[in-house]
């Protein structure tokens, strides 16, 4: 098949970018080409971020309604695809309230400071061979560092609305950031350590290389990515930040308007950026098994990035919420851990494949089948050394039969190890109040 | 410890918070997330129905009880009804008996259906069970339609018997129903009461001890599911429950999940119990007829049915009038609420937002 690199070669929209870049160079004064450059690209990522958002509200909708067997939308328009342009100028439309006694720049400024860093994660993906807004050398950084910038957003949020659920929710966000964030970045390192390269595109290219997606090498790695991406995305399980059921709505309880559509927003395109990053990261981004040649790499980029984010649905659609300590938990006792030996173990192969200078047809194939063994291993031997037991109390209610007891005490003796389960009693007011208890 | 005094953060739940179940307040103070006092209101919802009866004939209050637990009308008339029978002396005709335990049996599956769902919702799913469970409800409640026209405020079960008799189409229908009900609740028990986190969050959290449960004079799931095998289709029989076969379900904790796993397996009894009630329902008439105006003699009487809730009763005086001289209700969502703080205390705001839910109150009934 020949190789086009011409304008119309949907397969990488960059050559008609260029070649129009190259056409305002030749007539036009210099700065033209940047400032040109810099409209379509940001025009590009904006566009991204903001339309997968609002087809995924309506994506979203339809699967989580044929997931609780009902219809979802589908009055407006066919299969209700209208349904989220109806949302959006619904929140447009509306007053934007404000509470009393609010903090109001802070409150003024926090969807703003949310909504950025989420758009802007998207300029360093490669969304196809060569369709990179930058390609920063140290891409991975930059990603983790902008989109941990939202959690400060949510955080003014929570403090200006003046209100204590909001605050609660606050303070939840930030324990959860604190704990989240170290094992995705240690799960990253290891991504990052395989490649040798921090750049999004170059860790792509690496896949491409050696024609390996790198969840074959790295499947502890997107296990531990899978579940502290979505504690910040605000789903469930994880969704403590915003639980509608305990404190309402969280941090955005006092928006209206079309500020709470920001938070709104920001939350569907985090869900897109982090598909996005998982698709790049682990399943090779634009590139399989050689299909890119004839399907254009961005679709199939997309192909991936909706894959995951049919996952992010199902999650949503069927998990329970954890409560927090269990959570944070969870984030310090198995993630930390497992995060560390995966980054361990990472550094171990590639420095004895540098160092003996193997070949890597022979090494890849042998790492994938020793970390896939090892991953397993080591989260049933963690999980079971944090003596983690699966309930060994009944699953069923004790049945008192036809003939027998009625109006009697039923209950058997109460284990002693029952007893651990129950909540720490509480402290009791006066000693928290008067210091009594400080000597 | 430094030596540094921070105040106590005092959070309002409720009456507008989307998990009281209702028009419920909580005055919670909290130290962090962990909760250290807890101030009931109630009230919100006060319709002054007991004052109200006082001014109605006995036919006349049977609509107010529909409007008291709104997700169970029917066991809320049957009670009623059965203070009223006892208190005039009436007799009520065998078939009209096993209507009501069909009833009575169907409506519980409706109110457990609706109580699974909600606790599920308020342990954080997005709506996927409660989804499911309205399924099941929507089919009781289409029998409730056929059968009386109303779905949620039947006010089919009447004094001297039951307003209307089945429609051709209700067995047929109710068949239909029986048959899928214990592939349903297999599916529920397998989804829900294994699932991790249900199990993580449910286990240990809201534990009622027995004595704590006998002390406080509760009933029904929550009492059951402490370990105390007290039902009063087997200890006071009323109806034709005599002659059913079925077992009473308890728990071994009183915790969150023990409540869960007893309403799961009540469903599975109710079926039973149906079953039992359709095959061998007789023939004959449904009602007696009663006067409009009825005037009780002078005296008073207590009749009490298990409600889905739990004990539910109604104490009446009468002085020789067409209208109650006295109307009282014992309601088991307001009793079953009345251990709220000794369940909370010492739990995270989490766990109280998922005891209250398990609690199953309506609070209709609470404050009537």
């Amino acid at each position: 098949m020949p190789v086009l690199y011409q304008w119309y070669d949907i397969r990488d929209l960059s050559y008609a970018v260029e070649q129009l870049l190259e056409w305002i160079g030749d007539w036009g004064p210099h700065w033209l080409v940047y400032v040109v450059s810099a409209i379509i690209g940001g025009a590009a990522i904006f566009g991204l971020a903001a339309g997968t958002a609002i087809f995924n509200v309506w994506l979203e909708r339809r699967a989580i309604g044929r997931i609780q067997a009902r219809l979802g939308p589908n009055r407006l328009g066919p299969f209700g695809l209208i349904q989220p342009i109806a949302d959006m100028l619904k929140l447009m439309l509306k007053e934007a309230l404000f509470p009393r006694r609010w903090d109001k720049a802070l409150f003024i400024l926090a969807p703003i400071v949310v909504y950025i860093p989420a758009i802007l994660v998207f300029a360093v993906f490669p969304v196809g061979r060569g369709m990179t807004f930058v390609d920063l050398n140290v891409g991975v950084l930059y990603m983790l560092a902008v989109s941990s910038i939202t959690a400060i957003g949510v955080f003014m949020a929570g403090w200006s609305s003046n209100n204590k659920f909001s605050l609660i929710s606050s303070m939840r966000v930030i324990a959860m950031l604190v704990s989240y964030e170290i094992p995705m970045v240690l799960t990253l390192l290891a991504v990052v350590l395989f490649a040798g390269t921090m750049s999004l595109n170059g860790i792509v290219e690496w896949q491409h290389d050696y024609r390996v997606p790198l969840i074959v090498l790295q499947p502890l790695a997107l296990f531990v990515y899978l579940f502290s991406a979505t504690a910040e995305l605000n789903r469930t399980p994880t969704d403590i930040a915003e639980a509608e059921s305990e404190i309402v709505a969280g941090y955005n309880i006092e928006y209206s308007g079309m500020r709470f559509g920001l938070f709104y927003a920001v939350e569907l395109v985090n869900a897109v950026a982090i598909s996005g990053i998982v698709a790049t990261l682990f399943f090779g981004g634009w590139w399989l098994f050689g299909l890119d040649r004839w399907i254009p790499g961005w679709m199939i980029f997309l192909g991936k990035l909706y894959a995951f984010y049919m996952v992010l649905i199902w999650m949503r659609g069927t998990l329970p919420r954890l409560r927090i300590d269990q959570l944070l938990g969870f984030a310090w006792k198995i993630m930390l851990p497992l995060a560390l030996a995966n980054v361990f173990l990472v550094a171990v192969e590639v420095l004895v494949w540098e160092e003996y200078e193997l070949s890597a047809a022979v090494v890849l194939p042998v790492f994938a089948v020793a970390n896939v063994a090892l991953s397993g291993a080591l989260v049933v031997a963690w999980t079971k050394l944090m003596s983690f037991h699966f309930d060994e109390l009944p699953k069923a209610a004790v049945l008192v039969p036809d003939s027998g007891l009625v109006f009697a005490q039923h209950a058997p003796p109460v284990p002693a190890a029952r007893r651990s389960w129950a909540p720490a009693p509480a402290p009791a007011v006066e000693e928290v109040a008067g210091g009594s208890g400080s000597g | 410890m430094p030596d540094v005094t921070t105040e106590p953060l005092v959070v309002n739940f409720g009456p507008q918070h989307p998990s009281t179940h209702g028009v419920f307040r909580m005055r919670v103070t909290l130290d962090g997330e962990r909760i250290t006092d807890v101030d009931m209101v109630v009230g919100y919802l006060h319709r002054s129905m007991e004052k109200l009866a006082e001014e109605r004939t006995y036919i006349q209050n049977i609509p107010f009880t529909d409007r008291m637990d709104y997700l169970s009308a029917m066991s809320n008339n049957l009670a009623y009804c059965l203070a009223v029978e006892k208190l005039a002396g009436i007799e009520v005709p065998e078939r009209a008996d096993y209507i009501r335990v069909i009833m009575a049996e169907l409506q519980r599956i409706a109110n457990h259906a609706m109580a699974i769902g909600a606790y599920t919702n308020d342990i954080g799913t997005y709506f996927t069970p409660l989804m499911y469970m309205f399924r099941e409800r929507e089919k009781v409640l289409d029998l409730f339609e056929m059968t009386c026209g109303a779905r949620l405020t039947t006010n089919y079960i009447r004094i001297g018997g039951v307003a209307f008799d089945l429609p051709p189409e209700f067995l047929p229908a109710l068949r239909r129903l029986l048959d899928e009900m214990p592939e349903r609740i297999q599916e529920y028990s397998d989804l829900l009461l294994e699932n991790e986190i249900i199990l993580a969050r449910s286990r240990g959290t809201g534990v009622l001890p027995a004595d704590l449960a006998i002390n406080a004079s509760m009933s029904g799931p929550m009492l059951r599911a402490s370990g105390v095998a007290w039902d009063l289709r087997k200890a006071d029989p009323y109806c034709v429950y005599d002659r059913m076969q079925f077992d009473i379900p308890v728990g071994v904790n009183g915790d969150n999940y023990d409540r869960l796993v007893v309403r799961l397996e009540e469903l599975k009894q109710s079926v039973r119990i149906i079953e039992q009630a359709v095959e061998q329902l007789p023939g004959g008439p449904v009602k007696v007829n009663v006067p409009l105006a009825m005037r009780p003699p002078a005296g008073e009487a207590y009749a009490r049915i298990e409600a889905p809730k739990g004990e539910l009763g109604f104490y009446l005086v009468s002085d020789g009038g067409p209208t109650p001289y006295r109307f009282k209700i014992r309601a088991p969502s307001l009793i079953n609420l009345s251990v709220l703080k000794e369940l909370l205390v010492g739990g995270t705001i989490a766990d109280a937002i998922i005891t209250l839910g398990n609690i199953d109150i309506v609070l209709g009934e609470v404050d009537r």
